[in-house]
């Protein structure tokens, strides 16, 4: 270890690693549920039109059954939610202490846009044997919008991370002349916005798909199987092209808006034209040089600025000290999310073809195989794509304004704290993943019940509660 | 009254709606642990179970919402309170974890040991959110949470006499109400047996929220003599309507009429927490940073109740709309009869 990287560690507070930890954990492990409670929805809703419109009851019946799912989502991530909600300030006081005037609004729209989505779920479940089957069905139409909303206001936020607005800085280095919708509908929010929600779809409608492909490939080759391969496959390769344009777009916008970042991503050691695109590869901090990997040469300039004399800035065009903590770990993240995105559009341009000449689900076992991996190729290409935009802003917490080592909190033994909820974490990702499947192995018995999920109405004293009754002594 | 007093009070307000339902909540959490053996609880269970299950979320949410708004609204005092009370706080928001994945998993835990699990769990996110959400509101009472990030002592601001008795108060005045409510579910449905299950135990825990309160005052009165003149000066008039709010409801609770309760109950509840308020104003953190010093940008407090207001015109009416067809539904249900519920195990139903 250099002295110059040395006295970096030395210098940044204690605290910093342990509290980057144990935001990134709780994060990371709430961004796998988002998509489900924002895109579930809609494929729910799709399934609900066609078999009310065509007097479809597998239609009905998938459903029925996604509204299940969403709703067990749902409720885990109003749980690590929260937790989020209380890190802003148990973790990060420099941010919400300052700034939070500042960029605190789209919270609160997101908190309104929680409790509705919360109630229109419950009256959704509720309203299956209940409600006439259109009332029903338009009682959950605003469902997915609500959703919209509460993604755009903690992209909102998180935009606002990136390219901070609305405020001019004081004398004193407090926040003035504060605007709180400049601040909301900020440079970046155009970009990461769709990114986003494209992204939510893509993750939701594949991975749904994959469980059914699952069933496919088992032979159990019903209509039931088939339309629920459909109708998420569907929204997912819809999703899927346009995301590769917006994501496009939204590299090009991140070399204007944070050129740091950008060369992080792309690995750009040294300024200049002509700059190669390079796959992979290890950047080592201390010589500002990169090894290995494969380089293709003046692609990155091509792509972005369409020409091999655009100039792109690299590394060094910034103190090491505002360099990205790991640049190797932002970089890879971006190859593997670009890589699993190709991937993507050539299963769902296969899906495309295949849909189009025959009407049906592609029968080549490769296909069903990819299909099969693209649930959870999605949601790596999801973690990968927040890696790189939060990882990518460090050594920011507000790009260029506030450092992530001013913002972090000064109380407590984080690493403690960090360690009791990820146990925690772990038991409920476990228990989340025994009740969806203890959820699917009902259905096959078909027996699925509106009172066994949450939001559900309440128990009706049915053959479940004998079945349990049955453990007794 | 500036935008950051009007704020202030949605600060109020938003409390208030979370001590009516999430509190209340963990009160039926309360007493879902407490209920004893598999068979002597089951029934009891039964009915927590069917009452609260719906709208957990929506309960929750408004705790969110004050976060949000403290945050937003007076970061300066959020950062103090989040890092001087970051032990209660850090417990708080664990136990939520825990009674929120209760909540998503109890229902569809299949087997009797998964449930029996799930209610040790509910159990304790019940017993330890109120407490430590009640200890930090103590803590801020008592003007033990100054200015700037942890610039309090991080044990004593809460692991004092006043704040644990506010926090036993919290525990106390959930598990009332929560009794409260279940009173009037129970004679709902025709339920002789539960109805005077809860009745007992919602003057219990009156009487024991009475006595934890007439004692935090006194511990008040001996750690911090100004907010205890404040409390039994200009808050008086509050206590009051609590105090009386609270014995009529015991009264009314003891001759087996279930007419007002409900509202006398909540009235006792809402009319300590805006004792608080009251007493505590215009102080954000007592006594050190005011509303006005440590308020936002003046425009951002205009949006936050314009916000609050569509909280209020969108959320009310869905609320509104799920708990009317909660109640059709449970008409058109027929209400199955006590010895039906025959299964259960554990600590659950």
């Amino acid at each position: 270890m250099t002295a110059m990287t040395w006295w970096l560690l030395a210098s940044e507070p204690a605290q910093l690693v342990p509290a980057r930890s144990q935001m990134a954990f709780t994060l990371g492990f709430h961004i796998i549920l988002v998509p489900i409670g924002v895109a579930l929805p809609t494929m729910m809703l799709i399934a609900n039109y066609k078999g009310l419109r065509h007097s479809d009851p597998v239609a009905l019946t998938l459903a029925q059954r996604w509204s299940h799912a969403a709703a067990v989502t749902f409720a885990v991530g109003a749980v690590t939610g929260t937790v989020l909600s209380f890190e802003m300030g148990l973790l990060w006081p420099g941010l919400t202490g300052i700034y939070g005037d500042v960029f605190g609004l789209p919270f609160q729209i997101e908190a309104i846009s929680f409790m509705l989505e919360a109630i229109l779920i419950a009256i959704y479940i509720y309203g299956w044997k209940r409600l006439r089957p259109w009332t029903h069905f338009w009682l959950g139409f605003p469902i997915p919008f609500v959703a919209i909303a509460g993604a755009f206001a903690v992209i909102s936020a998180n935009s606002w991370m990136n390219q901070p607005a609305g405020f001019t800085l004081g004398s004193d280095g407090r926040p003035t002349n504060i605007d709180p919708w400049g601040a909301i509908f900020n440079a970046a929010l155009p970009y990461e916005l769709p990114h986003f929600l494209l992204a939510a779809y893509m993750a939701a409608g594949f991975t749904v798909a994959s469980i059914y492909v699952v069933g496919w490939l088992r032979g159990r080759r019903d209509r039931y199987h088939r339309l629920g391969i459909l109708i998420p496959f569907t929204v997912a390769a819809i999703a899927t092209p346009i995301q590769m344009s917006v994501g496009d777009t939204t590299a090009r916008q991140v070399f204007h808006d944070q050129p740091v970042k950008f060369a992080a991503m792309e690995v750009v050691t040294e300024t200049g034209s002509d700059q190669p695109e390079v796959f992979f590869g290890r950047y080592a901090g201390d010589t500002n040089t990169v090894s290995g990997g494969i380089s293709i040469p003046g692609l990155n300039s091509i792509l972005a600025g369409f020409s091999r004399d655009t100039v792109v800035h690299g590394l060094d065009s910034v103190d090491p000290a505002d360099r990205p903590s790991n640049v190797t770990l932002v970089h890879w993240a971006f190859d593997i999310m670009v890589g699993i995105g190709t991937l993507l559009l050539g299963l769902s341009a296969w899906f495309a073809i295949a849909y189009w000449r025959r009407r049906d689900v592609p029968r080549a076992r490769l296909f069903l195989w990819g299909a099969t991996a693209a649930g959870v190729l999605s949601y790596m290409a999801i973690e990968c794509g927040w890696i790189v935009t939060e990882v990518g802003r460090q050594p920011w917490i507000v790009y260029n304004t506030e450092r992530t080592a001013d913002a972090v909190t000064t109380s407590g033994n984080i690493w403690v704290t960090f360690g009791v909820i990820a146990a925690i974490y772990v038991a409920i990702g476990i228990g989340t993943i025994r009740v969806l499947r203890a959820m699917s192995r009902r259905w096959q018995r078909e027996d699925a019940d509106d009172a066994s999920v949450p939001y559900g109405p309440p128990d009706a004293p049915g053959p479940e509660l004998t079945a349990v009754g049955g453990d007794q002594p | 009254m500036s935008a950051a007093d009007a704020v202030a009070v949605v600060l109020v307000v938003g409390v208030t709606l979370y001590a009516w339902t999430g509190i209340a909540d963990f009160g039926a959490g309360f007493w879902d642990f407490v209920g004893g053996g598999r068979r002597r609880g089951e029934r009891p269970r039964a009915l927590i179970d069917s009452a609260i299950g719906t709208v957990w979320e929506a309960n929750h949410v408004w705790l969110i919402f004050c976060i949000v708004v403290c945050w937003t609204a007076f970061g300066r005092a959020f950062a103090s309170i989040m890092t001087t009370l970051y032990i209660p706080l850090t417990l708080a928001a664990l136990g939520i974890v825990l009674r929120g994945s209760s909540f998503a998993f109890r229902k569809n835990a299949a087997r009797a040991r998964q449930r029996h699990i799930a209610g040790w769990v509910f159990g304790i996110g019940s017993l330890v959110t109120p407490f430590f959400l009640g200890a930090t509101v103590g803590a801020l009472l008592a003007g033990r949470v100054p200015e700037g990030v942890a610039a309090g002592n991080r044990v004593t601001s809460w692991w004092n006499p006043t704040s644990v008795l506010v926090g036993l108060l919290a525990v106390a005045l959930g598990a009332f109400l929560a009794a409260v409510y279940l009173v009037v579910e129970a004679n709902h449905r025709g339920e002789r047996g539960l109805h005077d299950y809860f009745r007992i135990r919602a003057i219990a825990a009156g009487v024991v929220a009475v006595l934890v309160g007439i004692a935090a005052v006194v511990a008040l009165r001996a750690d911090d003599r100004r907010m205890y003149e404040r409390v039994t000066g200009r808050g008086l008039a509050l206590l009051i309507v609590a105090s009386v709010a609270l014995v009529v409801t015991l009264v009314l609770l003891a001759r087996r009429s279930t007419k007002v309760v409900r509202a006398g109950g909540a009235l006792a509840v809402g009319a300590l927490v805006w004792t608080w308020g009251v007493s505590q104003f215009p102080y954000l953190l007592p006594f050190d940073l005011t509303i006005d010093d440590g308020a936002g940008a003046a425009v951002t407090m205009r949006w936050i109740l314009v916000w609050f207001l569509v909280a209020l015109v969108t959320a009310v009416p869905a609320l509104i709309l799920l708990y009317v067809l909660g109640q059709r539904g449970e008409i058109a249900e027929e209400p199955a009869p006590p010895e039906a519920y025959t299964g259960p195990t554990g600590l659950v139903q």
